[in-house]
């Protein structure tokens, strides 16, 4: 990787009384696509605006290419931000807003044209350059914002939450559209979302966090098969997360029955999670099964269904592309490099089984609650 | 149903629109008359052909104005701003320190003043006690506007502090982010984000600083005679009603284009002042 540009060392920070980051410690890498990402209320916007200036740490410091930065104002930062939501200033149009930073700078104006025109060319809004932003759409803002932070030319480019207000058209065609930009000037970006999806697809690094701390740090391959906790596991796609015991290198046993597996470097009989990702259980005749079960709910998907499997009370969840009946007796078969291992955590216990599996999904998204907490988080900060 | 609602809707809106009738238009209705009226009620040009004799009333009040409503905006929008910018509970109790002076009568305010400026008055008193010479304030010009800056000073700071309460916080971290300081923050974005609440604090302020003639009688000690004193003293003799609607008129005309040039400033930024 290239040399870290932005360096955050044992950052902590309260608003009224309440801890809402506790202990943050991330390097960020030149020309690097970082997500910081989480449920909302996990301190990923605090995060992000202490790295921009508008926040300062209560402990910790900041390191922008070495030097400490915690008194740096956001206008001195070779940072620039895309506001959540866009903060386009309504009294100008496309254009000025676009050139308010060269402006700020005093370029001279046939140089701010330039480039203005260059900007708007890359974010597709050739044309657009008198309306203004109350005359745009959504999708249309939001390039403008990405315009308007570029245009400086920044070290780093921070998004909060850019596509959260998009539909999920424009958001698939936005992530492609950023990750384009961000390949073709080289800009670091850090990119906040409580989007996994979002997160997998477009970062170099994902750094997960809840109850403000970094959970784990790592690429999206990473992330997504070696998860260090059942938070992780469960927040980062599907899984369903046992209690087990770890019986020696390359054994494990869970479900009353023991597994080959690749993980090693526990103590004998350490009380472990284990995650099995649901695509990752083949379904099988019941003789022929490692563990076996009671199909109690089929959703088709689409390329897939979706069962829920009862083994001894535990509920699975598992893809599989063959249709299999309600109330059907099936065999589950599991390969040794499909079982995860991870160590016993605070959030042990607390996710992936799917007995209550309607009511979390329901949590997760309702996207009312989604809003109105995000409303609370920025109000907070 | 629906008819019926309507039908009451409208006939709650009876009582004011008698009381408008009696008390707005016919007045208005009847200040025009007399404008263009003699004595003997025939009609005439003469009383606005007198306006000419005028002129230069009507040049002081307007620049008396001018000078009170520019200092007002000098003193109100850093009020104003820093208002918008404490906690919420100072805000609300600044916010009733400025309105306070508004529940008491104009008049009282004034006289207040008076005692206040006069020789014998608080303020002299203290620059004697302090061994500095009396200075004579009231019956000038600076006591006249001072009486204006201090009787219309709230109906500045109100639209423009409402102005900055409705400005999302968020355009000025963008400022921020994207290299303005305090100062070009305030030049660049937060002014022109609350050129509406100027304008609508200028009208507010202007309006009744040029038709005042209170403040003039007791604090310009009767030295300056402004609009509003003239037409006052028209009005005191039958014989001069005339002369005193047109002038009236004229000054009403004058108020009227002067919300109209403010109105379409403020339709550019979307918003209606009065």
């Amino acid at each position: 990787m290239n040399n870290t540009l932005i360096k955050l060392r044992s950052i902590e920070k309260s608003f009224d009384g309440e801890q809402v980051l506790c202990g943050i410690d991330l390097d960020i890498h030149d020309k690097e696509f970082v997500t910081l990402l989480g449920p909302s209320g996990c301190g990923k916007t605090t995060t992000l605006r202490i790295i921009g200036g508008f926040e300062t740490p209560d402990v910790g410091d900041v390191y922008f290419d070495g030097e400490r930065i915690n008194d740096l104002p956001p206008h001195k930062r070779q940072v620039n931000t895309v506001f959540q939501k866009y903060a386009l200033f309504p009294h100008l149009n496309v254009y000025d807003n676009v050139a308010f930073g060269l402006r700020v700078q005093k370029v001279k104006e046939d140089e701010i044209q330039e480039r203005v025109r260059e900007m708007l060319t890359m974010t597709g809004l050739k044309g657009f350059e008198s309306r203004r932003p109350a005359t745009l759409s959504g999708g249309q803002q939001q390039r403008v914002a990405i315009a308007r932070a570029l245009i400086n030319r920044p070290r780093v480019l921070l998004l909060d939450e850019p596509l959260g207000a998009l539909d999920l058209k424009l958001r698939k065609d936005m992530q492609n559209e950023l990750k384009r930009i961000q390949h073709a000037t080289g800009i670091t970006f850090i990119y906040v979302t409580h989007d996994q999806e979002e997160a997998l697809s477009m970062s170099d690094t994902v750094v997960v966090m809840a109850n403000g701390r970094i959970q784990q740090i790592g690429t999206p391959t990473d992330i997504y098969n070696e998860p260090v906790n059942a938070f992780v596991a469960d927040f980062i796609g599907e899984s369903n997360i046992l209690d087990g015991v770890m019986l020696c290198d390359n054994k494990a046993r869970f479900a009353a029955h023991t597994f080959d597996c690749v993980d090693g470097g526990f103590a004998k009989n350490e009380a472990v999670d284990v995650v099995i990702r649901p695509e990752d259980v083949d379904v099988v005749p019941v003789e022929k099964g490692m563990l076996s079960g009671t199909v109690s709910g089929v959703t088709f998907k689409g390329d897939y269904y979706e069962i829920i499997v009862d083994v001894c009370g535990f509920k699975w969840m598992i893809e599989t592309s063959d249709y299999v009946a309600p109330e059907q007796k099936i065999g589950l078969y599991i390969e040794p490099d499909a079982i995860h291992i991870m160590k016993k955590s605070e959030y042990s216990g607390k996710f992936g089984d799917y007995s209550t599996f309607s009511e979390e999904m329901d949590h997760l998204s309702d996207p009312d609650t989604e809003a109105s907490e995000n409303e609370e988080e920025t109000l907070l900060s | 149903m629906k008819k019926k609602l309507s039908f009451l809707e409208r006939a709650a809106a009876v009582p004011h629109m008698v009381w408008a009738i009696m008390f707005i238009v016919a007045p208005l209705l009847f200040v025009a008359y007399f404008a263009f009226t003699d004595a003997n009620g025939s009609f005439t040009l003469s009383n606005i052909e007198l306006l000419s004799s005028y002129s230069h009333i009507f040049l002081v009040s307007i620049c008396f104005s001018l000078v009170a409503t520019f200092c007002c905006l000098l003193i109100g929008y850093p009020l104003a701003f820093v208002i918008s910018r404490s906690k919420p509970s100072t805000q609300k109790l600044l916010t009733v320190l400025l309105m306070l002076p508004m529940w008491i009568s104009l008049l009282i305010r004034t006289y207040s003043l008076m005692t206040l400026l006069d020789n014998g008055g608080l303020v002299n008193s203290l620059l004697t006690a302090l061994g500095f010479e009396p200075v004579t304030m009231v019956g000038t010009g600076g006591a006249v506007i001072l009486g204006m800056i201090y009787d219309f000073l709230p109906y500045m700071v109100l639209p423009i502090y409402t102005s900055m309460q409705k400005m999302d916080h968020r355009y000025l971290e963008a400022a921020a982010d994207l290299g303005c300081n305090s100062f070009q923050t305030m030049f660049r974005v937060v002014l022109p984000l609350t050129a509406p609440g100027i304008l609508s604090g200028i009208t507010m302020v202007f309006v009744p600083s040029i038709s005042t003639f209170y403040i003039s009688q007791k604090l310009g000690g009767g030295n300056f005679d402004l609009i509003g004193d003239t037409i006052e003293r028209q009005f005191k003799y039958p014989s001069t009603y005339h002369v005193g609607a047109a002038l009236s008129l004229v000054m009403m005309i004058l108020i009227l284009i002067s919300v109209a040039v403010m109105n379409r400033f403020s339709d550019q930024e979307g918003e209606m002042i009065v």
